[in-house]
């Protein structure tokens, strides 16, 4: 079996959801992701970020994925 | 400022309660000569309902205001008799493109598909539409169009309504059996009834700038992010028919509407836009703010609201005029079987129904283009602009890019009009789908099968031989139904039947693929072409049943 590597296709999804239309997984996902930071303040929200970073991390707990997802994430940034 | 249209003014005649005449009861009055109300009453007048047509002013849309038509709106328009015309003055277009600063990060297509007749969207100002719908409706004998006749007020009584209208030669009272209310964004009649929309105000600025230019930008539609010539916002690109295009530029909230119309205003953006040597003429400027909202209820009693009237959306998807000519494509054909005593007025409740839930569809993908485009936090700010970094290396943040989700029809899945499926189907042709095009070939000659289809019921048969007793039969008891619905079949190529009813070849093998269907397979089709009932096999009872579901009337027993 190949080592798992980063996913970066697209991949929302929601159980038992039929989608007509390509667009609306993701669309689904970032209304969820925005709703999250509902009138919070930047130092509030920042805080929900790393939460959720460590949270989802956790979850794939696959280092060599994470740390690939750090590596592009990083790019650019310096 | 230059003008590539001459408006039409159309003259208003006496009505014939203002010459004498006595007072007339009339069955249909639609208020609202805009694209939405002019397409309700072609579609009834053509379908054989009279109705009468009141319009406060006499000339078409000032401006080229809603310019994207969509593939499902002109499949609506062909129906109506004037697709063609607005396809061959428009310009069409599947591609849009959307840039972060001077680099492409995403590309949309609107129709991927082959062999379908009408393209993804057309650019049309809306005044050529509309100067089309006047045209196509001054051809129908039983539609009576008012212009200059304004409505003063409404009173909606149980078994219709009756309605005020001024004119510059007095006023007049009106009673009508049913009122459709397409009177736009700021529905007068709404507040007459004092009925409630509600939703969100969206607190951006948008400069709209048309401008005639020879310029050999591609047919498409192009976004940018944060450009170079107008840094911080974004802008988008249309080309419409006459050599206009119109460029829309985000102003943020701060901006003043009346400053920023100003043509010694909006000529430096346009140029940092061209560059400095493209010679080009403005023709029509105008800065808007927008919201999304809805009625609660589309349907009051026999006042029935369609188009902006009953709800709006931010233009970034092009999901205004385009959901309001299905409302109407949804309205009509419910209304005509009422009207004439065929279904019960509760099938009306389904017009509501699926227009509220197609509505609430069109606001959230619109919301959610407008908090793309224009963030509403820090936060949301940096989400956005990751995703648009990641964007151009990445396949899953191209998907998450929002510049507009184009209009697309709704899929009407949980409609009470509907019959489940009893057997499995490959496919999106569930039942509630606007059904998808094909070619076929009809009498021998080309055509397509949604020409070949809609304005009344239609039970469509896959038959690749001859069909076997019990479908012949089911289709004989079906045919023979008050409601007349057609049967066509459908054949492979080069098989031939002897039959009474109409055959149209697969010819692409298109229909057979898309409604994943073989041999017995049938499909009931409503009047605006969505599909109501599918089974493998055609059974009396089945389709009688669904046929009796889709027009809310009581279930039957089959002989």
């Amino acid at each position: 079996m190949p080592a798992p590597s980063l996913n970066l296709q697209p991949n929302f999804h929601e159980e038992g959801k039929r989608y007509f239309r390509a667009f609306t997984p993701g669309d689904d996902f970032y209304e969820a992701l925005i709703e999250t930071h509902r009138d919070l303040s930047d130092e509030q929200s920042a805080i929900v970020n790393a939460k959720l970073v460590l949270l989802l991390s956790n979850h794939i707990g696959d280092l060599a994925v994470l740390k690939e997802a750090m590596a592009i994430a990083r790019k650019d940034a310096t | 400022m230059l003008s590539t249209y001459q408006y039409p003014r159309y003259d208003y005649v006496l009505p014939p309660e203002l010459s004498g005449a006595a007072p007339k009861r009339y069955p249909v009055v639609v208020v609202g000569a805009g694209p939405v109300g002019l397409a309700a009453a072609i579609d009834l007048a053509q379908s054989g309902v009279p109705v009468v047509v009141l319009d406060d002013d006499n000339t078409v849309s000032v401006g080229s205001r809603g310019v994207c038509y969509a593939k499902r709106t002109l499949e609506v328009l062909d129906r109506l008799g004037l697709g063609q015309a607005c396809v061959d003055k428009g310009v069409s277009w599947n591609v849009g493109r959307t840039f972060l600063q001077e680099e492409e990060v995403y590309h949309f297509n609107l129709l991927p598909q082959a062999d379908h007749q009408r393209p993804g969207m057309i650019n049309l100002q809306q005044y050529y539409l509309e100067e089309y719908e006047i045209r196509r409706a001054r051809e129908l004998p039983n539609i009576d169009l008012r212009f200059c006749s304004k409505v003063t007020s409404v009173e909606p009584q149980g078994d219709g309504a009756v309605v005020q209208v001024e004119m510059p030669d007095g006023s007049y009272t009106l009673q009508t059996d049913w009122l459709i209310v397409a009177d736009g964004a700021r529905s007068s009649i709404r507040r007459m009834m004092n009925l409630e929309i509600d939703g969100k105000v969206f607190q951006d600025r948008f400069l709209i700038a048309d401008v005639v230019m020879k310029a050999d930008f591609p047919l498409e539609r192009w976004f940018w992010f944060d450009p170079p010539f107008h840094r911080g916002q974004s802008v988008l690109l249309h080309r419409q028919a006459d050599h206009v295009y119109r460029i829309d530029f985000q102003l943020g909230w701060q901006a003043d509407p009346e400053e920023e119309k100003k043509p010694e205003n909006v000529i430096p953006r346009i140029r940092a836009m061209l560059g400095d040597d493209r010679p080009f003429e403005l023709e029509w400027v105008s800065v808007y703010t927008f919201q999304c909202r809805r009625m609660n209820d589309f349907a009051h009693g026999r006042v029935l609201f369609v188009g902006d009237a009953a709800h709006q959306v931010s233009p970034f998807g092009a999901r205004g005029a385009n959901s309001g000519i299905q409302d109407t494509d949804n309205l009509c054909w419910k209304l005509k079987l009422v009207i004439e005593g065929r279904a019960p007025a509760s099938l009306l409740d389904s017009y509501a129904a699926e227009r509220e839930c197609a509505a609430d569809e069109n606001i959230l993908n619109s919301t959610r283009s407008t908090d793309f485009i224009t963030p509403k936090s820090k936060t949301s700010l940096v989400f956005r602009n990751a995703v648009l970094d990641l964007a151009r290396d990445h396949a899953f943040a191209r998907a998450l890019v929002n510049s507009g989700r184009l209009s697309v029809p709704t899929i009407l899945t949980e409609s009470a009009l509907n019959t489940p499926d009893a057997e499995t189907f490959a496919g999106d042709m569930v039942p509630g789908a606007p059904l998808d095009d094909a070619p076929v070939r009809a009498n021998g000659q080309d055509s397509w099968l949604l020409r070949q289809l809609g304005g009344r019921f239609a039970v469509l048969v896959i038959a690749n031989a001859a069909l076997d007793a019990a479908a012949t039969d089911a289709l004989h008891q079906l045919a023979q139904h008050p409601l007349a619905p057609e049967v066509v079949l459908v054949t492979a190529p080069g098989v031939t039947h002897t039959t009474p009813w109409r055959v149209l070849e697969d010819s692409a093998g298109r229909v057979a693929e898309r409604l994943d269907a073989r041999h017995g397979t049938c499909y009931l089709l409503r009047p605006d072409q969505h599909v109501a009932a599918r089974m493998r096999h055609a059974d009396a009872k089945r389709l009688l049943n669904a046929l009796a579901r889709a027009t809310a009337n009581p279930e039957v027993e089959a002989r």
